[in-house]
């Protein structure tokens, strides 16, 4: 229990946690304090003197931010000495700052422009020559304009100790100090453009969105990211239709405050490549045709297939509304069992909800005292859960184990071999990780898609699962047997249980069984297309429409109100913030036309009608022996983490220009020629 | 009686007076330098247009006649891509001149542009470039008079 202290601010008595800064007492009593270089989420600084106040005893004004309450403090912030020295500090911070707030991209949302118009004063006393610091390069996310800067090193403390990749730093001291790269070179996080919201001025900005839009002109819109699995919560800005860009919701129990750079910046993969009217491949090139038509040939193709020879398979970044719409739709309505949402043939076990979600929770990784990472990099596959392993790492010194050599992760972690011989000497409990899993109060182990597709991952997994049983790892107030799911729909569809319950359909597809084939925003499977008549129904002209006989167009998760459901089992709704392209339809709507079309009567009257027959089917308890068709024999193999092509995930980022230009200066930064 | 001859007296004062009436389309009324007439956007000396698209003029405008797109120019100067004013929704209230932190947007001292069609009144920005151009010495004129009084 920590102790309170009796403090008075502003002649108001309130009791703090020892422990405290002095302006977050302040923050507590309600008085507000301005402040640049203090941020909640980095360590403290104490460089811009915004935040002085007046405390009895104390001669001079004191930087709240860094200076500790102590009990019976008498603390004021609306004196005169308080504001006169607020206002000396923005005079000597306007001093060296250009006047371009017309032409800066901060204007409208600048912590120094609104603070200089409460605490500040009208004019300037500084006639001499203002400073000019040149720009420098920081990559094609980060627009720098170091003229601006104020010195608050908030970009310093996030790349070290957030991003964890100490690239950004201060030369120079006084008036010659200058932020930059070192090299100045891109920097090699996927956080990194994180730092544009931290910076309090237009000193860095973004380089894609620049001098696109006005803050006060942008539509607002507070929805999920479907880039990963983790369902960061998100603000789209958008003008007209036109998404402009995408910045970070506060959400302390996913994602805090930051989001990853693909999250942020794919959003312009949204304007490109997208398909706004029907089309049906006529020797070998696409041709505009009319949704009726493009219905009446699919109805047509439909009538004379049997159902047995009829697929369909889910996509990345399909919400559940659709999932939904389409289960029903091969359940009561084409009679077809081959529906699949795995793009592997990946182990699940969906007799309980346990055995897909990740636990613990991204909020629990931070009490964690122990994390072992099987066939998983978290750096690539779910960047925000990641950032959190770091945090746990640097509070708690937690000790890091992963199967496999995975380059830099951003923190310490200790690589033992990568065989399932590995795993079976853990679960047999003779080895040295087994004893520090028992003796671990919260420990973690986090299993990835990469292990759970090889021959023996039921045995990994199951027997895993059943050592952490036996030495009480898993209870009601800790689980820590996590899985973690690179698609934003993966954990969506286990729910609704969209696997095909025979566990063939994707071993069919490759011998070519199929005659027909849906790809419901499906584009991360390689199809040996021979004479299956393949429908895609999706958002953009992709992997999947290329291989398609018809293509339907359909809308992305900003085009559209839809359920995702993240890795930890959270449902969270992406709320609709522009309109699909052209003659582009919602995608539930798409399938439901497509039931009405072959039965006469459509799957669902209306939206309405869909949530209250999804609700009822998620919450119906379901038994399901699907596990069973996979072998649980122990196989001594490797296992590998597949290679993830992060900045080309998924068909916005691959649609993306931004993405591209990031991809292609990682490929280079690879390959300096020095690493050996 | 009295007021007869006080109205008479008036009227025949009036008489030697000059004449306050104008022959309009030919002789034309004074006009003050803050005169809120038809809208131009100006250029610096060098031929570079002003505006840098801050959109300060967008969103202070109370009629919402003003649309600005902006976007980087290739030299990595801010630049409007797009400036239209629709004049039929313009009241001609002056904010825009005032909030424009480099005199670009000016309401210059003609008020003869009626137009046949409505079309002709949603003014783009080449037409108001060319306002510009075409009022500039007057415009000029116009905000130096003004200056002592702002």
């Amino acid at each position: 229990m920590l102790k309170m202290l009796k403090v008075k601010v502003n002649d108001i008595d309130i009791e703090v946690e020892e422990g405290l800064t002095v302006l977050q007492a302040c923050e507590i009593a309600g008085a507000e304090i301005p402040r640049f270089c203090y941020h909640e989420k980095l360590s403290i600084a104490g460089n811009c003197r915004m935040c002085l106040v007046e405390i009895e005893k104390s001669k001079k004004p004191v930087a709240s931010c860094a200076m500790p309450v102590t009990d019976g403090m008498n603390i004021k912030t609306n004196t005169k000495l308080v504001e006169k020295a607020r206002k000396g500090v923005m005079e000597f911070l306007l001093a060296n700052h250009p006047l371009d707030c017309p032409v800066c991209d901060q204007g409208g949302e600048c912590d120094l422009q609104d603070q200089s118009m409460f605490y500040g004063i009208d004019k300037s006393r500084f006639k001499e020559n203002k400073r000019f610091v040149p720009e420098k390069y920081m990559g094609p996310l980060i627009k720098t304009q170091m003229t601006r800067c104020i010195h608050c090193t908030r970009c310093v403390r996030f790349a070290t100790e957030v991003a964890g990749v100490p690239e950004i730093g201060a030369i120079g001291r006084g008036e010659d100090m200058q932020i930059t790269t070192y090299l100045e070179k891109a920097m090699e996080s996927e956080l990194s453009a994180n730092v544009i919201d931290l910076c309090p001025v237009g000193a860095l900005t973004s380089k894609p969105y620049v001098f696109e839009a006005r803050p006060w002109e942008l539509k607002k819109t507070e929805t999920v990211d479907v880039m990963d699995a983790v369902g960061s919560n998100i603000r789209v800005d958008t003008y007209g239709w036109e998404i402009k860009r995408i910045l970070p919701k506060i959400n302390e129990d996913i994602n805090e405050e930051w989001i990853s750079d693909k999250t942020r910046y794919a959003c312009d993969g949204l304007k490109y490549q997208r398909l706004d009217v029907p089309y049906i491949k006529k020797e070998n090139s696409f041709k505009k045709i009319s949704w009726q038509d493009a219905l009446q040939i699919l109805k047509d193709k439909i009538n004379i297939t049997k159902p047995e020879k009829i697929a369909g398979l889910t996509g990345d970044l399909t919400n559940m509304e659709t999932l939904f719409a389409c289960k029903e739709l091969f359940h009561k309505v084409l009679k077809s069992k081959n529906l699949e949402s795995r793009e592997k043939n990946i182990y699940i076990n969906l007799n309980d909800r346990k055995n897909y979600l990740f636990n613990s929770e991204i909020k629990g990784i931070e009490k964690s005292d122990f994390i072992l990472l099987i066939g998983t990099n978290p750096r690539y596959e779910a960047t925000m859960l990641n950032a959190r392993i770091r945090k746990s790492f640097l509070k708690n010194n937690t000790e890091i184990f992963s199967l496999e050599d995975l380059g830099d992760l951003t923190y310490n972690y200790k690589v033992l071999s990568n065989t399932t011989e590995e795993v079976k000497k853990i679960i047999e409990n003779n080895c040295d990780i087994s004893r520090k899993i028992k003796n671990a109060k919260y420990p973690l182990i986090i299993f990835g898609e990469s292990a759970l597709t090889m021959n023996s991952s039921k045995y990994i997994f199951e027997g895993f699962k059943k050592f952490l049983n036996e030495n009480n790892k898993i209870s009601e107030e800790w689980n820590s047997l996590n899985i973690l799911n690179t698609n934003a729909s993966a954990v969506g569809a286990y729910d609704l249980d969209i696997v095909c319950k025979t566990n063939e359909t994707l071993e069919k597809i490759n011998k070519n069984f199929f005659e027909i084939i849906f790809l419901i925003g499906q584009d991360n499977i390689s199809i040996n297309k021979k004479n299956e008549f393949i429908v895609y129904i999706g958002s953009h002209g992709d992997k999947g429409a290329e291989i398609a006989d018809l293509v339907l167009p359909g809308a992305a998760f900003t085009e559209q109100n839809g359920y995702f459901t993240n890795l930890e089992g959270k449902l969270q709704m992406a709320f609709k913030a522009s309109y699909p392209p052209g003659e582009a339809k919602e995608d539930w709507v798409i399938i439901n036309e497509i039931s009405k079309l072959i039965d006469g009567n459509g799957l669902f009257k209306d939206k309405n009608e869909l949530l209250t027959a999804m609700n009822s089917h998620i919450n119906s308890n379901k038994k399901n022996e699907f596990s069973n068709l996979f072998k649980e024999e122990y196989i001594n193999e490797k296992i590998l983490t597949l290679p993830i092509d992060y900045y080309h995930s998924n068909v916005i980022a691959r649609s993306s220009k931004t993405m591209n230009e990031c991809r292609n200066i990682r490929s280079k930064l690879k390959k300096t020629g020095t690493e050996g | 009686m009295f007021d007869f001859l006080r109205g008479l007296m008036i009227a025949i004062k009036e008489m030697f007076k000059p004449k306050k009436t104008i022959n309009y389309p030919f002789e034309k009324g004074k006009i003050s330098p803050r005169f809120r007439g038809e809208h131009a956007l100006r250029r610096y000396p060098n031929g570079e247009e002003r505006c840098i698209a801050c959109k300060l003029c967008e969103a202070v405008c109370p009629a919402q006649a003003i649309t600005i797109e902006s976007s980087e120019r290739e030299d990595g100067s801010r630049k409007t891509t797009r400036y239209d004013i629709d004049m039929l929704k313009c009241i001609y209230c002056g904010l825009c001149e005032e909030s424009c932190p480099v005199d670009a947007i000016v309401q210059g001292p003609n008020f003869e542009f009626a137009t046949e069609t409505r079309e002709e009144l949603y003014y783009t920005k080449e037409k108001l470039l060319e306002n510009g151009d075409r009022w500039e010495s007057v415009l000029a004129a116009n905000i130096k008079a003004d200056n002592p009084h702002r």
